[in-house]
């Protein structure tokens, strides 16, 4: 019976038989769609006396709102920090590939590097939405290059710098350009970060603390001048001492600003982090944690040696090290593969790893109006999954654009 | 009068769950001659529950495939006033999420009146000609607070009463407080309700009573007089009642009464025995 087209004349679709995350829960309820958008079917059923034009039976599986990666380097060969050849096609090649690991949206990372590299590829990373040709790019996410040399990781040296100022010009000079910014990540205890901090957050860009060898009370310092997530929590960073918890005290810490939250990612591959030190992270700030893959080129693509920023790196099964090293460069991760080994080492249930890796990422860039989550109006951007939380099948904006 | 008595509270859902199904199926409603049904909602804050086990069966034996509710019209009984519709106490909401989703009705035969109007006078009167246009209501199912009242129609409502708007007791107010966040301000104080003489026009009437809690109003309702201080005795004055409760409503009543009723369990159980399905109308 159709609708009677008082509000559209768009196709209405009704997903049946399925367990939609909801409310933080996983609940037995049908998903409506139309227009790329969630629609609330008891307005349509009161306001617009609709039906749904096509139902489709999800076989009892689980919807989840698609997964978004906020620390993504590259994959299957291409480098985001390389600016040789179409950088754009690079990025929708990655983008298409991730829909496969359930990503609907995620933010090409930048590692340290030269500032011609900068101003060459931060305006060909546009900001746009997903569909059928690949995962939407929320926005960069710059890691470096103010950052600190001992904690560099994987970072090249040469190209690191410091704020001379801490303003804009800083920034300007380096980078270039900040459209499309979505995040930077700093290390606070530079000098001048300040301003920097106070400058990107004003502009609504992401500070997250990394790289870095900053002590509890710069970071809480940081914390009050804007930033509010921590890059891969453990790694490039200070250890927990009980004297001075270092950037991981911010998980607890009581002088956070009374609204604000600290969201820290973590790179949940079995490698990058022990199973014990993960849940220690999820259980005093379960509400915070981002999972994030920090994916490297490598990611998708078989044993050997690749290129990631203006270095070489080394494949050795799961572990991807700066060649020559035991300096582990990023992970080959998948994002769901993240989300399924955070289940089974963390014991947390099914709903809480799908919100870390969905409405955790999308509330730390504010856009949980819109995306990370199956509410009413918001993007109709979700992935369909089994018990095992294998993905089967990747929506965006109410589109099938992959399945298994 | 029929009383129907059944030992619990699931008990008296199902009997009064397959008398509906019964009722409906044997009416064999078309597009040209559709089954009213007036439909008690939300639980009343001051009165929880009752309908909910019977909406649940009727949903179960659609979903079994034996009930169709494609050719009934429903008329909801009361909501309240300036609760936006997708508020998750509003009736609306309350109707949808335990009744309307899970079943086959269609949108525009669903009537719930609309407390966010802004001439409620006139939503009232529109009420009552859309009930009049569907050719009256076939079967009105209802419940009762423990002060007698049924729908909104609090102690000291007219009898011939029609659909208007009502001011809710402090009590119930009071009693509703805990579902809008213990905020006073935020519970409506008004509602818009069917008239108890809306509710006897209708051809039949089953009234559904469950709990202690009921069963001095019970008592009130049948064995003492017509009274507008407990408005479901009006129902006496009906050709065609039936109340269906359980052991524990029947608590205030004369034990003559109780073992009268009881004697006749195996012909009110005609009525629901045997159980008739759509499958057997469908080919």
């Amino acid at each position: 019976m159709p609708s009677n087209k008082s509000v559209s004349d768009a196709p209405i679709t009704q997903f049946v038989n399925c367990r939609i995350l909801k409310n933080h829960r996983l609940q037995w309820e049908d998903l409506w769609v139309r227009e790329g958008k969630i629609l609330s079917p008891e307005k349509l059923f009161f306001d617009e006396e609709g039906f749904a034009d096509h139902k489709v039976d999800c076989g009892n599986k689980i919807i989840a709102p698609g997964l978004i990666d906020v620390q993504i380097n590259g994959g299957y060969g291409i480098d985001f920090s390389q600016a040789s050849g179409d950088i754009r096609r690079g990025v929708a090649q990655v983008a298409k590939k991730i829909l496969e690991h359930g990503v609907t949206s995620f933010c090409p990372t930048l590692v340290t590097s030269p500032p011609d590299i900068y101003h060459k590829v931060i305006p060909e990373l546009r900001v746009q939405d997903g569909g059928p040709e690949g995962a939407g790019v929320l926005g960069i996410h710059l890691e470096g290059p103010f950052i600190s040399e001992q904690k560099r990781g994987a970072h090249p040296p040469k190209f690191l710098r410091t704020f001379k100022a801490g303003g804009v010009a800083d920034l300007m000079e380096t980078y270039g350009h900040l459209d499309n910014v979505a995040m930077v990540t700093l290390a606070p205890e530079l000098a001048n970060s300040a301003a920097a901090i106070r400058e990107l957050s004003g502009r609504g860009i992401a500070v997250s603390l990394g790289h870095s060898m900053a002590d509890l009370s710069q970071a809480e310092e940081a914390v009050q001048n804007g930033a509010m997530f921590i890059t891969h929590l453990f790694n490039a960073m200070l250890p927990f001492h009980h004297r001075d918890p270092g950037i991981v005290g911010l998980l607890t810490s009581d002088r956070i600003p009374p609204g604000r939250m600290v969201y820290y990612g973590m790179i949940a591959d079995g490698i990058h982090t022990h199973p014990a030190a993960l849940r220690i992270a999820h259980r005093a700030h379960p509400a915070g944690l981002v999972l994030v893959t920090d994916a490297v080129t490598a990611m998708g693509l078989p044993p050997g040696q690749h290129t990631l920023g203006q270095q070489q790196i080394d494949i050795q099964g799961l572990h991807a090290y700066v060649a020559g090293t035991t300096t582990l460069s990023g992970s080959i991760a998948t994002m769901d593969m993240c989300v399924r080994h955070f289940r089974e080492v963390s014991g947390c249930t099914v709903e809480a790893a799908l919100e870390a890796a969905s409405l955790h990422p999308a509330q730390l860039l504010d856009i949980s109006h819109r995306k990370g989550t199956l509410e009413y109006g918001t993007d109709a951007d979700f992935v369909v999954l089994d018990d095992t939380l294998t993905v089967r099948e990747t929506y965006i904006a109410g589109q099938q654009v992959w399945r298994k | 009068m029929r009383l129907v008595i059944l030992d619990d509270y699931d008990l008296a859902s199902e009997w009064a769950a397959k008398y509906i199904r019964n009722r409906i199926i044997q009416f064999k409603p078309t597009a040209d001659r559709y089954f009213t049904l007036g439909l008690p909602t939300g639980e009343l804050k001051s009165c929880p529950i009752t309908p909910l086990g019977c909406y649940r069966k009727l949903i179960e034996y659609h979903k079994n495939g034996d009930l169709s509710f494609k050719y009934v019209k429903t008329f909801n009984m009361d909501e309240y006033v300036g609760l936006p519709r997708d508020h998750p106490e509003s009736y609306h909401s309350y109707m949808w999420n335990n009744f309307f989703k899970h079943i086959d009705i269609e949108p525009q035969n669903t009537h719930i009146l609309d407390g966010n109007t802004s001439d409620l006078q006139a939503e009232c009167e529109a009420f009552e000609r859309k009930i009049t246009a569907a050719g009256g209501i076939e079967l009105f199912v209802g419940g009762i607070g423990p002060d007698g009242h049924i729908a909104f129609n609090e102690p000291g409502s007219s009898l011939v009463s029609r659909t208007r708007v009502k001011t809710l007791a402090k009590d119930t107010i009071v009693a509703n407080a805990r579902f809008f966040g213990n905020d006073l301000s935020k519970v409506p104080t008004m509602t818009l309700t069917v008239g108890v003489g809306t509710v006897m026009d209708a051809r039949e009437v089953m009234i559904l009573i469950t709990g202690a809690h009921k069963a001095f109003a019970l008592y009130k309702a049948i064995e003492e007089g017509v009274n507008h201080m407990w408005t479901v005795s009006a129902f006496q004055q009906h050709p065609q009642t039936i109340f269906v409760c359980d052991e524990d409503a029947t608590l205030e009543l004369r034990v003559k009464t109780v073992k009268y009723f009881k004697g006749l369990m195996h012909v009110h159980n005609q009525l629901v025995e045997p159980m008739l399905s759509m499958k057997d109308y469908m080919d």
